[in-house]
């Protein structure tokens, strides 16, 4: 049978395999040809795995994600070659649910960027327009999700790195709550922030997956147990409270076109019976991003010292250790890892810690105050994910603080651990937009219900209109 | 971590014992010790790799302790545990939060590029050990004890001697890597070299009571530096200190402290200053080799480690922790003080014989005969397989059996079932009919001795005595002899 | 909230990066708009405010001390760049 795999959800293929009409290897070897014939053009994937492990849906990793025996660089020249000999444990779920795995795809260098044009091996293009980008750091599972290159896949996000890149290729991401999902094994950017989570083309799946992966585990010391996931069924939001933070809807930078779909997704939860009212997370917004400049680069700084070309990985010539190391280091990372290490080592150093750090720390506070409060009101709050539709390649490339916007309404609440989905809710210029739903920590089964009942109001196509 | 030989500094080799030197009197050491401790637990600190010697090289390693992209710590609860227990063993003060963080610096012993250490929230705080002296008790402060993971082993192979400066490559073995350490500050409470001996004597035994490390210097499982100053006596004023690593017996430590503290005497007397520095000991020439210069002042940006939660004991864990903790090694050295002298009750203590010596005693034998066997013969044996009653027996029998059948009996004294009858049965020759030619006989072969012991040189006695118990094969009565030598060298 | 061309260098030295004068060039540039950036924080006086290090309240997470199996030296060795016998080869530290 001929599979249509820009069409088919994850769920469609669960069918098909449950009914028996297709093999978990034919499923695995009709995303292989689709990347053969698309992804010269995409660049989603670094590279695919051609045996098919497991009788289930297939899926694409991002290439932060430890998968024993398959090489994973985290997008870096300093880890080309590295292959881990043992799986992250949401690699060895995702085995034990029986998945084969597509490939690895493409990511900004350890995760470090909105674009993945920082992967030292080269951009990803957006499915629904080549000459922009996918978003990042996960635009290679986004745009490989958007482009039928896999049903669903799995990202990282630290500061956006999930909701953003689907918000720009028109998926359906879930950055999960803080500990929901292990970072055992996932090439560590900021481990305050950094969470594991699903990227699919419709909110079920979206659910199926992390239900796949979610759950405490022994080997992360930060996971916690994770309430039975709840497949969402129907189209009614009567009794859901929807918070509208102004300062998020509001905020300078947001396109006009970005705007009015947000709002016409608004207008819809209300037909759809959910209550909405306005309300305010004004530091959260104002600081946020300058909090997470210092948090993520502090870890960063710290989490990255271990690629000092000793045991594995990039080791350039050298008479001395200290040469070798900082050689190795100079030629293994790109620009940003650079620019991030040395505004956290920076951060961190004696006579700085307290009004960099420690005040970021305390700002943290702040934000999880202040979403706190919005919850006594409201179970979830909505806003763009992004304040534009994907931009083009190059475009910010050159200016660090303009690509740093990107995550300028994604950031609050990974300061403050909450989960965030990213459901499409139209396009802006022929491009998607993402709709950002902020629910408390572990609420993530409200997330999928309202999610799922505004997409089917919404009846978005997730299929790009020049691949349909 | 960079170590660097920036030259070596001789002690001086003049001026006798201790801090006898010229002035000495005038100057009082300070010094501060850091002892680091390694758990005996069965894994690491933070993976469930195999904690121990005898595993060949890099086979107890995995992706935590090499630091592979994405490798986890999760904290061993028993290392956990221990900490708080020799923290109430110190007398310390248990945090109800402690927090891990991490120290950053490059070293190819350290994986991760930083150590996980507690920091600002250490488990345990504000203790004391309270030492007994001849002057009394002396309290040392102990300023904090905290859990960390230690380094990998490195070896600098080539270049000259094997010594880091110089080498042509270095090795890293993990097996270390990654196991637990307590280090333990003490405030700078140590005014000499026998205050640190006697303080380490103590801590070490508490720590194998406690039994959660062995605690032995040569093995690397008790690691002490030692932080010295001197200042002028009377004054309270805190000098520029020195730091000295790299001693491993305690004996070497009072070394290296004396000499450290000699040089500095010297340096102050000499109208000099003390420059910051850390030295290493090597035992062998008794030489203080600096490591590195202070400009090069280390910045360790510690943050807390995002990997991991606090620790926060609950109060049942803590108090089921400190009714495990047994009587400390200093309340009974001071409680069986009175019936002993001090350095006796050091030696029993410390021993790990105390127990063993109060039960012979119960069982009848005398108190200082007891001591004495117990200190001088039995240092090396289980005290716990010994079976008082017959120990008993045979120390209230020590001068009526023979020497070669005492020998023998308290060789075998904690062999499983051992019995004091057959040795007793051995009656020793203290029948002056007997002996009486034989000490004559001596006594005309060593007429120079004799005339010396007539002299004055009384010392001497033991000399007769001895040549008389080699001559009867040890079987003579040894008190016996000696009131029959000194009787005929009286006469 | 300007860095210097020296303390880039100071932090370049404790992150051991070598970096060209390129480099330096442009990152003391990069890095002082950085900072200007996110020195926004210490705007607010948050002396009350309790630091959060991490977003969720979690203690006592430790595992009992049980042994697991470790590494084959295959595996250890795996993407090893210089080893010799049983150990990790790294130029001296010296
Ligand atoms: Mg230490
Ligand atoms: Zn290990």
């Amino acid at each position: 049978m001929t599979i249509d795999t820009l069409r088919l959800t994850a769920e469609d293929a669960l069918g098909l395999l449950e009914r028996k009409e297709v093999s978990g290897a034919e499923l695995h070897r009709a995303y292989l040809d689709a990347v053969a014939e698309r992804d010269g053009e995409l660049h989603c994937y670094l590279r695919t795995v051609e045996a098919a492990e497991g009788d289930g849906v297939p899926i694409a990793l991002k290439d932060v994600i430890s998968t024993k025996g398959v090489e994973t660089t985290a997008g870096s020249r300093i880890l080309e070659g590295y292959v881990p000999v043992f799986d992250a444990t949401v690699a060895a779920r995702c085995r034990a649910a029986g998945l084969p795995v597509i490939g690895k795809t493409n990511t900004d260098e350890f995760a470090m960027g909105s674009s993945t044009e920082n992967s030292a091996y080269g951009p990803t293009h957006n499915p629904w327009d080549p000459t922009r980008v996918p978003g990042g750091s996960g635009g290679g599972t986004a745009a490989a999700v958007s482009a039928g290159l896999a049903p669903w896949g799995l990202g990282s996000d630290t500061g956006g790195s999930i909701k953003q890149p689907s918000a720009l290729c028109g998926n359906v991401g879930l950055r999960p709550t803080y500990g929901t999902v292990s970072r055992f094994g996932v090439v560590a950017f900021a481990s305050s922030l950094d969470q594991i989570g699903p990227v699919a083309k419709n909110v079920r799946d979206c659910a199926r997956l992390y239900a796949i992966v979610a759950g405490e585990d022994p080997a992360d010391s930060t996971t916690v147990d994770v309430p039975a996931v709840e497949l969402p069924e129907g189209e009614s939001l009567k009794g859901l409270r929807i918070g509208v933070p102004k300062e998020m809807n509001e905020a300078e930078g947001i396109e006009p076109g970005v705007t009015a779909a947000v709002q016409k997704a608004i207008e819809l939860a209300r037909e759809l019976g959910a209550e909405v009212g306005e309300c305010e997370l004004p530091r959260s917004v104002e600081y946020g991003l300058a909090c997470y400049y210092l948090i993520a680069p502090a870890e960063a700084s710290s989490n990255l010292a271990r690629y000092d070309g000793v045991r594995y990985g990039l080791r350039a010539d050298a008479e001395g250790y200290y040469e070798m190391v900082e050689r190795t280091r100079d030629a293994g990372f790109g620009d940003e890892p650079k620019r991030r290490i040395m505004l956290g080592t920076y951060a961190l150093s004696a006579g700085y810690y307290d009004a960099y750090y420690g005040q970021a720390q305390k700002v943290r506070t702040l934000i999880a105050r202040e979403h706190a409060a919005a919850f006594e009101r409201f179970d979830v709050l909505v806003s763009p994910t992004s304040p534009t539709v994907a931009f083009r390649l190059g475009e910010k490339a050159a200016d660090p603080l303009a690509m740093y916007l990107s995550d300028l309404l994604t950031i609050p609440s990974c300061m403050a651990g909450l989960p965030g989905l990213n459901v499409p809710c139209g396009l802006s210029e022929g491009l998607p937009v993402g709709l950002q739903l902020i629910g408390p920590q572990l609420s993530e089964n409200t997330l999928f219900r309202t999610g799922h009942a505004l997409e089917r109001a919404l009846g978005f196509d997730h299929v790009p209109e020049r691949l349909r | 971590m960079t170590a660097r030989g920036v030259g070596s500094t001789e002690p001086p080799r003049s001026g006798g014992a201790g801090f006898a030197g010229a002035g000495a009197g005038k100057w009082q050491p300070v010094v501060g010790l850091e002892i680091h401790v390694q758990l005996k637990t069965q894994t690491k600190m933070f993976c469930r790799c195999a904690n121990g010697f005898g595993g060949g090289e890099n086979t107890q390693t995995c992706p935590v302790c090499l630091g592979f992209p994405g490798a986890l710590p999760v904290m061993n609860r028993q290392a956990v545990e221990w900490t708080i227990k020799l923290g109430l063993a110190l007398d310390c003060e248990i945090a109800p939060r402690a927090v891990f963080a991490r120290k950053n610096y490059f070293y190819p012993d350290l994986p991760k590029g930083y150590q996980i250490s507690q920091y600002d929230l250490p488990s345990c705080t504000n203790g004391k050990v309270l030492v007994p002296t001849p002057k009394g008790d002396h309290e040392i402060g102990i300023v904090r004890a905290h859990l960390e993971e230690d380094a990998a082993k490195t070896t600098h192979v080539g270049g000259r001697t094997g010594r880091i400066g110089g080498a042509d490559y270095s090795l890293v073995d993990f097996n270390r890597g990654g196991t637990p350490l307590v280090e333990i500050v003490t405030g700078p409470d140590v005014h000499s070299s026998e205050d640190a001996r006697r303080f380490l004597q103590l801590l070490r035994q508490t720590i194998v009571e406690l039994g959660i490390s062995d605690a032995e210097m040569e093995k690397g499982t008790l690691r002490v530096d030692a932080n010295v100053s001197v200042r002028p006596a009377g004054s309270s004023e805190l000098r520029t200190r020195c730091e000295l690593k790299n001693m491993n017996s305690f004996r070497f430590v009072a070394q290296g402290i004396d000499a450290e503290v000699k040089r500095q005497i010297a340096l102050y007397e000499a109208g000099e200053e003390v420059v910051q520095e850390t030295y290493d000991f090597d035992a062998g020439s008794g030489a203080l080799t600096a490591r590195r210069s202070k400009e090069e002042a280390d910045d360790y940006r510690y943050f807390p480690e995002p990997d991991l939660v606090p620790v926060e004991p609950p109060a049942e864990l803590v108090e089921r922790l400190r009714a495990e903790v047994p009587e400390s090694p200093a309340r009974r050295i001071r409680r069986i003080e009175g019936e002993l002298d001090l350095d006796r009750a050091v030696v029993l203590v410390t021993g790990g014989l105390d127990g063993l010596w109060q039960a012979t005693v119960a069982a009848g034998a005398d108190r200082v005969a007891a001591a004495n066997v117990i200190a001088n013969r039995l240092a090396a044996v289980d005290a716990a397989a010994v079976d008082p009653a017959e120990l008993a027996k045979l120390v209230e029998a020590r001068d009526r059996i023979p020497r070669t059948a005492l020998d023998e009996a308290l060789g075998k004294v904690a062999e499983p079932g051992f019995s004091a009858a057959p040795y007793l049965e051995h009656e020793a020759v203290s029948d002056a009919a007997e002996l009486e030619p034989i000490v004559a006989r001596i006594l005309e072969a060593n007429p120079g001795q004799v005339a010396a012991y007539r002299g004055g040189k009384e010392g001497l006695l033991g000399f007769f005595v001895g040549q008389v118990m080699k001559e009867t094969g040890g079987k003579a009565n040894a008190r016996a002899v000696s009131e029959l030598v000194r009787e005929k060298l009286l006469a | 909230m300007a860095i210097t061309r020296e303390e880039v260098l100071h932090v370049a030295r404790l992150a051991r990066l070598e970096l060209t004068d390129d480099e330096v060039e442009r990152l003391t540039g990069e890095l002082s708009a950085i900072l200007e950036a996110v020195s926004k924080v210490s705007e607010l006086d948050l002396a009350d405010v309790p630091p959060t290090s991490h977003p969720l309240e979690l203690v006592n997470a430790w595992a009992e001390d049980e042994p697991w199996p470790s590494l084959s030296l295959d595996e250890a060795f795996a993407n090893a760049p210089a080893r010799e016998g049983d150990l990790f080869k790294v130029p001296p530290t010296g």
